[in-house]
């Protein structure tokens, strides 16, 4: 399912501008991550995609429905969000209880729930502890439910806000997998990180924002190369990137297999 | 005498079968900066309440073993003195918020305020402490409007603005953008230079490699190995128990195996892996 943003804007109530004219496209089945400074409206944007934020200015369509005609129940079929922080999604007594909420709410049949439960609690490895409660849990496996409750509700659109943080590498490794099936499903993930190297290792498109604005959007390699323009949002290229050009490779390596591979 | 020494520490939070922290020896001096590193579920956080008196007079549980901090005996002196003493950063900065006060400014004067800080005294301490964190254009925000990255440098900004002996931070720049990680680490250097101690649970390999005096490697509630940066942070130790590492470290031991690395060390940091694989 399509995104379409035409020049969108935002201003918070207390006068900041957070977002100053948006425009992009992102197509049914993209993967895109989405990079940029503390405050450059990252979280701001993605809040539009399912209606917790209207637009102050422009429009956002998600497939043929704009946000703004649409409430925040209904969009929630189309767009999944999980939140950074996994406290501020879950509230039920069992991990299964949370994951069947979400798709009990879009009214699907009781034989489809058990299948998107499932699913989501094999992908996410929590099968074992469908009847632990969510706060029983580490926190590392809290924000596994909360990756659990959106997927089982089967969006075409699944939104990731800074899922790697806090999380160690056998996790980061966990949700990489989470987000690689999603995209074999076809559906469209855009993920919000800091984390450049994970970006770099799971995703195609990167889009970097920059005070409300769009500051570079392509694919990665382009917009990894890019170190001078990137560091007007202050984010640093991947590690690998990085050697690779102060070793003066003249490709923009990505990942330890394109580094090696360019030093050969 | 170490000003942080924990002897023999087992600990186990109420309600729950196994022990997070086993048998726990760790001495620290006054001024050092140490970085703890370790998978989720190692027991780190726990290690920062232990330090910061949460654990026990908190969080309860089953403790024993001894810990003394500044002077402090763990069993012998109560909660409220230990805050006066350490200050803590929660994993989360938003538990950190009081909920209390409306500006960013408030939020910072109110540990002042609640230790019976002279008025006069207050305004001019929160000033230079937000100054210290580059904040100060944060002053009348609300501390829920901010981001992530933003409400840590906030809370790191209520805690050294009490100037603590110890500064107990559990991972303050997970939300953080490079520039804000930068900083984070150059004023914490800063504090330690200036006879602050520093524990500091951090993912960011190259970060702790550039600034940290020294590593304690957890896993399983037990110190699994600890040292000099650069020592801890290359060892196979790590790699095959599940630690994150460093990219540089990561491919520099693979172009190892492959013959392309031909240095006896591997790097850490981008300045190492560039001087390794130029040769």
């Amino acid at each position: 399912m399509k995104i379409q943003i035409d020049n969108l804007r935002f201003t918070y109530p207390t006068g900041l501008d957070a977002l100053r004219g948006i425009s992009l496209t992102i197509e049914a089945g993209e993967q895109v991550a989405i990079v940029g400074q503390n405050g450059a409206g990252k979280t701001t944007l993605v809040r539009h995609f399912n209606g917790l934020l209207q637009p102050t200015a422009g429009s956002v369509l998600i497939g043929d429905w704009d946000t703004k005609k649409n409430s925040v129940a209904k969009l929630a079929s189309r767009v999944g969000y999980v939140f950074q922080n996994p406290d501020e999604q879950l509230f039920s007594k069992d991990v299964e209880t949370e994951v069947r909420f979400g798709p009990r709410n879009l009214g699907y049949s009781k034989e489809k729930i058990d299948k998107l439960v499932k699913r989501a609690l094999t992908l996410t490895e929590l099968s074992d502890r469908t009847e632990t409660n969510p706060y029983d849990l580490s926190p590392t496996w809290r924000k596994m439910v909360a990756l659990a409750s959106v997927i089982a509700m089967d969006t075409p659109i699944v939104i990731f806000d800074e899922p790697t943080t806090g999380q160690d590498a056998v996790n980061v490794a966990r949700i990489a997998h989470v987000i690689a099936e999603l995209h074999r499903e076809g559906k469209t993930v855009i993920t919000i990180t800091h984390d450049i190297d994970f970006c770099a290792e799971n995703f195609e498109r990167v889009i970097a924002l920059s005070e409300g604005r769009v500051l570079l959007d392509g694919i990665a390699a382009d917009v990894f190369g890019q170190e001078e323009i990137l560091a007007q949002t202050y984010v640093d290229p991947p590690q690998l990137t990085r050697l690779g050009k102060r070793l003066g490779l003249r490709k923009t390596v990505r990942n330890q297999e394109e580094f090696l591979n360019a030093l050969r | 005498m170490a000003f942080i020494n924990l002897q023999n520490i087992t600990y186990k939070y109420p309600l729950t079968k196994t022990s997070v922290l086993k048998s726990i020896n760790l001495q620290i001096n006054e001024g050092e900066f140490v970085a703890v590193i370790g998978p989720n579920g190692a027991g780190k956080s726990t290690l920062c309440y232990a330090l910061a008196g949460f654990v026990p007079h908190f969080f309860k549980g089953e403790i024993s073993g001894s810990i003394e901090v500044a002077g402090m005996e763990s069993s012998k002196s109560t909660l409220d003195e230990w805050v006066l003493n350490v200050g803590l950063a929660f994993q989360n900065p938003f538990n950190q918020i009081s909920g209390a006060k409306y500006t960013v400014f408030e939020e910072i004067a109110f540990g002042l305020e609640n230790n019976g800080v002279p008025r006069a005294e207050i305004r001019p301490r929160v000033e230079e402490a937000m100054k210290l964190t580059d904040i100060t254009n944060l002053a009348d925000r609300s501390p829920y409007s901010l981001s992530g990255g933003q409400q840590q440098r906030v809370a790191l900004t209520s805690i050294l603005v009490m100037q603590p002996k110890l500064l107990v931070l559990d991972e303050p720049t997970s939300q953080m953008d490079p520039i804000g990680t930068r900083e984070v680490f150059g004023v914490v250097r800063r504090m330690a230079e200036e006879g602050m101690t520093v524990v500091m649970v951090e993912h960011k390999m190259e970060w702790i490699a550039n600034f940290a005096d020294r590593v304690i490697a957890l896993k399983d509630g037990q110190i699994l190995m600890e040292g000099k940066p650069n020592e801890v942070l290359t060892s196979d130790i790590l790699a095959e128990n599940g630690f994150g590492i460093s990219r540089y470290t990561s491919t520099a031991r693979e172009a190892k195996r492959q013959g392309f690395w031909k240095k006896e060390n591997l790097p850490v940091t981008l300045d190492e892996a560039v001087e390794g694989f130029k040769l």
